[in-house]
């Protein structure tokens, strides 16, 4: 035989390796990035990281491609011909500084809320509202009004937590993993290590969602559910449960507030509020007594059944106005199951395995704790059944419920925050009480009088003025959708083209690519965003964005001010923003610059240190005026939110050394993190694992960290009584009034406990003449619009197909290759179609965010993306069609204003293949030299 | 002609698990990315920023949609590189013995500097798993990632091929299928790993496993109990709830 050629199988593999935290998705993963030549040459999963413990992603593997692509900009940029036309001259930074000086320092002096500052997907917001704040406009939000805030507001409300960032399936002990609707970017790796061990395990995956691709491609069971129906669907087997009795009786009494009265005088002003003590307490019936007790009284134990009658009225616990609920017919699985599209068998062989794995399955450890009434537990008890959703069930226009319906059945079962079960994730659990409330108060030449967002408790905290008016440009916290925690970033451009409630000077937005993929009715906002007045001026008088990229958005803006890439830059993963943590662990991170820039760009919030300062904003400057931080390093490490709490918790200086948690600014904290791979994690203490909301131990050890002040145990709210109160303002009490035309849809939607109806299109659109559901998913190769600018990852999905299930491809004769005519009430498009039978039969989807504008992204015009790819944007409309009563409806969710783009309706036909999908819209001028046509990528020798 | 070792001191290869494989290509990039930099010519890219992109990759996902008779249809995530066949038919048809497979350990190379890119081993390949580069002119082939699996500048866990590394889902395992012993041989006795099209008589070494079950209806009347109604509406749930709590600990006054 041949003989073999030597191999060197150990040759060097880098120079060194500079740890730091990807920015390829929201995922935020620890990274390696291997150097040769002071260039990146690889990069690879930290191992030491809580996120994702060495794995890493197809993006994360991607990110060389991303920090090299050809469309990063360069440098500022001002506007030099129409808008929409991409054509600019480069300037300096002191010449754009300048500008936006000139521009928004009048505004601050005369009205600040002229100034609307929306960030899309920045990972800085508790930074960027501080600027906002400062600034003194109430227009600040980031992008969760079109993203998850159903997801995340529900959590809150109900259980002091979500999924995601708040918290995760206890992995290493569930039995039974249900996965609903979500976006695979939100929690990207865990979630794949946690199919994984499960896997490994031989237990059980359960997936519900109208498309069975990735994760619901390996679930052991396959739930086909027709869009927007999930509420439907999880209140029946709450019904089936509740009717069996298989519900967690212990644990709904001590730590829900199930056994909290519930005043039932429908002529008080208290109807449906619940009883409270002369402290202000809700009250319980202590079973000890058979008397009232506050639901946190030392040694309490609340009564899950006894009703309370006084002075004529009788009030009964939140527990028997569920039973009277959920017990009726109308959600029995018969009653669901053909909206469903799921079999009533069906419902309840799921309703049944989850009464099994939940009670027959229970797991106890061997772990003391004591509660907050003082009560000591001997053990953990856990009922193995896990549950995580996002925006698959959230998007609609009754996600809030269905979110809050998906709680309410984990907590029935006793799965959440046990073992097997759902476990928060430091800084959380965090009642909505410890959540700050919305501020908008403004004053000219002055700072806003709180931060912006927040949890409503009822009409007293809308941000609206006393004609009912909205304080804010998107709309948020009013009666259209009071509980609008996240803002509604969808509307910020559609409100100000027009005019409504007022008109604004500028828009400034960052890393929001809102002339493309991230509106509703995408050419409408590009006509918006290019509109003029009679006098020729632009409607939106002038924008300001920035973006690393050269994004659609670009275009449209009148300066440009070019951020870095995630490589280049600092930034921290903050405890006070959307942390790192894991179950096990509070953790924050760090982005260091791995290499420094060769581009005249810089970090955007390095550069809102230095705007902020030019504009004199609180917290911005120094008491002699002068510049407050150097650049966002400096903000890191020095600025304190509270006293001994900072952006960061890892190394913190005490009096005695360094510690962690709190503590005061110590200026070597950035080279701390850097040594120990780029974060900072701290483990739980052991009992203080679980039963978080009402472990004592963990609740002391939270206060020791800072998290909060002072102890805030708290019982999961099943009946939200805020909502309560907004009904209650509807139905005619108290002094803050609904305009009538919202009385009705306040009555409905703003139940205390969780309630089902049909997606609000639904009331706007014929469902005959528009049977099919359309939606989107993200694929896991690709984050938004950033991938297509990479060589790598535009080769695993560089064109989206509109994917159609057998029955409507073979009821329209579709062959390979065919094109089809989509069409919504708004809008149509014409794109290639594939066959997809893993589908439920009445939904058509396609990757989200593949298709672009010619000329965007270095791309060159004959890219696959903008010839073969289309977004679905063009037939959703940020308005609901009118109704003729000459308002504006917002397509959102009533109760949160969350973006409801997955009510879309359409209907489709077989058309012929035109050149390139339509609508297709005119090359737009690149801002930077288009990329290579070939490329051999290697950086060493 | 170039001949095969009669045997290998080891069989080292991978075990992918079809049952957790999400499909989302981590495996696919993680290798472009080790093997652009390392092992041989970079893996190209053509069209990089136009048109329809494509380069080389030593390692890629396939989705199949099964259609059963009386269920669902389901999808298969099917990742697919290299086998390192015992009889590898891209080994004997190399005119120059560029191709050859390492008697220490079994992996399939290819030695670039005696590649012509004539193309016969992707010809001969019954799994399309070789893929000429379009730039280098020389064939492209998965190494096992043998310039990390040996290493001494990596840490000893990091020692396998960059795929196995990466997986979040942890799908894919590495090790000896020479060694009934060691834990991939096990995995695949136990999980019933099988090769992949057999009858071409390459004899892979890389195994896969089956997915599992899917579906699978449950015996209702097995879970009847479960559901046994205490109540048919509110009122006489909470009649069931009073009995209920009196039996509870503390529970009868």
């Amino acid at each position: 035989m041949t003989k073999q050629p030597v191999l060197d199988t150990s040759p060097p593999v880098s120079d060194e390796v500079r740890k730091t935290t990807c920015y390829m998705c929201a995922c935020r993963c620890g990274i390696n990035v291997h150097m040769k030549d002071g260039k990146v040459a690889y990069i690879e999963g930290n191992k030491d990281h809580p996120v994702n413990q060495g794995v890493l992603c197809a993006k994360g593997s991607a990110g060389i491609m991303q920090h090299n692509a050809p469309s990063r900009l360069r440098a500022p940029l001002k506007r030099v011909g129409p808008r929409g036309s991409g054509e600019y001259e480069e300037i300096t930074w002191d010449e754009a500084l300048t500008i936006a000086t000139d521009w928004l320092k009048p505004i601050r002096e005369e009205a600040p809320e002229k100034l609307a500052f929306f960030t899309g997907r920045d990972q800085s917001q508790s930074f960027t509202s501080l600027w906002a704040q400062g600034f003194g406009t109430p227009n600040y939000a980031a992008h969760g009004g079109f993203c998850s805030v159903n997801m995340a507001a529900a959590g809150i409300y109900t259980m002091g937590g979500a999924f995601w960032e708040f918290g995760q399936p206890d992995w290493d002990h569930t039995k039974m993993f249900m996965l609903f609707g979500v976006a695979e970017d939100h929690d990207s790796n865990p979630i794949k290590i946690g199919i994984g061990k499960i896997k490994a395990r031989g237990a059980r995956v359960i997936g519900v969602n109208p498309i069975r691709t990735g994760y619901n491609a390996v679930a052991d069971d396959w739930v086909g559910i027709t869009p927007g129906t999930d509420g439907l669907f999880i209140l029946a087997l709450v019904h089936c449960l509740m009717k069996a009795g298989r519900v967690d009786l212990d644990y709904l009494a001590r730590f829900t507030n199930a056994s909290v009265l519930v005043n039932e005088d429908p002529k008080s002003e208290q109807f449906g509020l619940l009883l409270r003590g002369k402290d202000g307490e809700p009250q319980v019936i202590d079973r000890r007594t058979g008397k009232l007790a506050a639901w946190n009284g030392q040694g309490v134990e609340p009564d899950l059944s006894a009703s309370y009658r006084h002075k004529g009225v009788t009030h009964r616990p939140v527990f028997h106005h569920m039973a009277d609920r959920y017990l009726m017919d109308e959600y029995a699985p018969e009653a669901v199951a053909e909206r469903c599209g799921i079999p009533a068998k069906r419902i309840r062989a799921i309703a049944a395995d989850l009464a099994r794995v939940a009670f027959d399955e229970a797991i106890e450890l061997d772990r003391e704790w004591t509660d907050f009434r003082g009560v000591k537990h001997d053990k953990m008890v856990g009922r193995p059944v896990s549950m995580h959703a996002m925006r698959g069930i959230s998007a609609h226009s009754n996600g809030f419920q269905t979110c809050r319906a998906l709680h309410v059945l984990q907590i029935i079962l006793g799965t959440v925050e046990v073992p097997g079960g759902m476990r928060f994730k430091p800084p959380y659990p965090k009642p909505p009480h410890a959540h700050p409330k919305p501020h908008g108060r403004t004053q000219p030449g002055g700072p806003l009088n709180g931060p912006h967002l927040g949890f409503v408790h009822g009409p007293d905290d809308l941000m609206v003025k006393d004609d009912n008016s909205a304080i804010r440009i998107d709309k948020a916290f009013t009666w259209d959708n009071p509980m609008s925690s996240h803002g509604l970033m969808h509307m910020v451009i559609s409100n100000a083209h027009a005019g409504d409630p007022y008109k604004i000077d500028t828009l400034f937005m960052y890393m929001a690519n809102m002339s493309w993929n991230s509106s509703m009715n995408t050419s409408g906002v590009m006509n918006m965003l290019t509109d003029t007045d009679e006098n020729g001026d632009y409607v939106i008088p002038r924008i300001i964005y920035s973006d690393a990229y050269s994004s659609e958005m670009v275009a449209y803006a009148d300066l440009i001010l070019p951020d870095t890439t995630y490589l280049e830059r600092h930034d921290c993963i903050s405890l006070l923003d959307r942390p790192i943590c894991e179950a096990d662990a509070v953790a924050d991170a760090i982005r260091w610059p791995v290499v420094e820039p060769d581009r005249d760009v810089r970090g955007f919030q390095s550069v809102l240190c230095e705007l902020g300062a030019r504009l004199d904003l609180p917290g911005f400057v120094n008491e002699d005026g002068s510049q407050k931080y150097a650049d966002y390093a400096d903000y890191i490490t020095n600025h304190l939110r509270r006293p001994g709490v900072g952006p960061l918790a890892g190394w913190r200086m005490g009096e005695t050394g360094l510690q962690d948690g709190r503590g005061e600014p110590n200026a070597g904290q950035l080279d701390s993190y850097i040594a120990n791979g780029g974060f900072w994690m701290e483990h739980v203490p052991e009992n203080c694992a679980y039963y978080k909301p009402f472990n004592v131990d963990y609740q002391a050890w939270a206060v020791k960290m800072g998290f909060y002040d002072s102890p805030q145990p708290y019982i999961f709210q099943l009946y939200v009584e805020p909502m309560r109160r907004f009904q209650l303002a509807a139905e005619g009490h108290g002094t803050r009034q609904p305009p009538d035309h919202l009385r009705e849809q306040i009555k409905r939607v703003m139940d205390p406990l969780p309630i089902w109806y049909a997606a609000l299109e639904d009331g706007h659109v014929d469902p005959v003449e528009y049977p099919i559901h359309a939606l989107t998913q993200r694929p896991m190769a690709m984050y938004h619009s950033w991938g297509t600018q990479n060589a790598w990852l535009r080769q695993i999905h560089g064109v989206n197909p509109l994917y159609v299930p057998t029955k409507i491809w073979e009821a329209n004769g579709f062959k390979e290759g065919d094109w089809a005519r989509v069409t919504s009430t708004h809008g149509a498009i014409t794109v290639p179609v594939a066959h997809q039978a893993s589908l439920n039969e009445n939904t058509v989807w396609t990757w989200n965010a593949i298709g672009k504008r010619k000329g965007a992204w270095a791309l060159d015009e004959d890219a696959s993306e903008a010839t073969k790819g289309f977004l679905l944007n063009h037939l959703i409309h940020e308005l609901l069609p009118p109704k003729g009563d000459g308002l504006r409806w917002s397509n959102s969710d009533p109760i949160t204003g969350q973006a409801a783009w997955f009510d879309l309706r359409v209907k489709i036909e077989k058309s012929g293949a035109p050149d390139v999908t339509q609508p297709a819209f005119p090359a737009i001028k690149s801002p930077v030299p288009k990329g290579p046509t070939d490329q051999a990528w290697k950086v060493g020798k | 002609m170039t001949t095969l070792p009669t045997s290998t001191d080891k069989k080292l290869g991978l075990v992918i698990d079809l049952d957790t494989c999400v499909g989302c290509h981590a495996c696919v990039v993680s290798c472009k990315g080790w093997n652009t930099e390392n092992y041989g010519a970079p893996l190209s890219d053509q069209n990089a920023y136009s048109g329809a992109a494509s380069g080389t990759f030593l390692n890629r996902v396939h989705s199949y949609e099964v259609q059963p008779a009386d269920k669902a249809a389901q999808l298969i995530h099917f990742p697919k590189s290299c086998l390192h066949c015992e009889d590898a038919p891209c080994v004997t048809v190399c005119p120059t013995g560029a191709s050859y497979k390492r008697v220490e350990d079994g992996i399939v190379l290819v030695n670039e500097k005696d590649c012509i890119g004539c193309g016969l081993c992707a010809w001969a390949c019954p799994y399309g798993a070789r893929e000429l580069d379009a730039e280098e002119k020389v064939m492209k082939k998965c190494t096992l990632c043998v310039d990390r699996i040996y290493n001494t500048n990596l840490p000893e866990e990091d020692r396998q091929p960059a795929c196995v590394r990466t997986c979040p889902a942890g799908a894919r395992h590495f090790g000896d299928l020479g060694d009934p012993d060691s834990d991939v041989s096990q995995l695949v006795a136990e999980r019933g790993g099988f090769d992949l099209m057999p009858e071409q008589g390459t004899k892979p070494v890389n195994k896969y496993l089956p997915p599992r079950p899917k579906d699978v209806e449950p015996e209702f009347d097995i879970l009847a109990p479960y559901l046994e109604p205490i109540a048919t509406d509110g009122k006489g749930f909470v009649g069931w709830l009073d009995k209920a709590l009196s039996a509870l600990p503390g529970g009868a006054k």
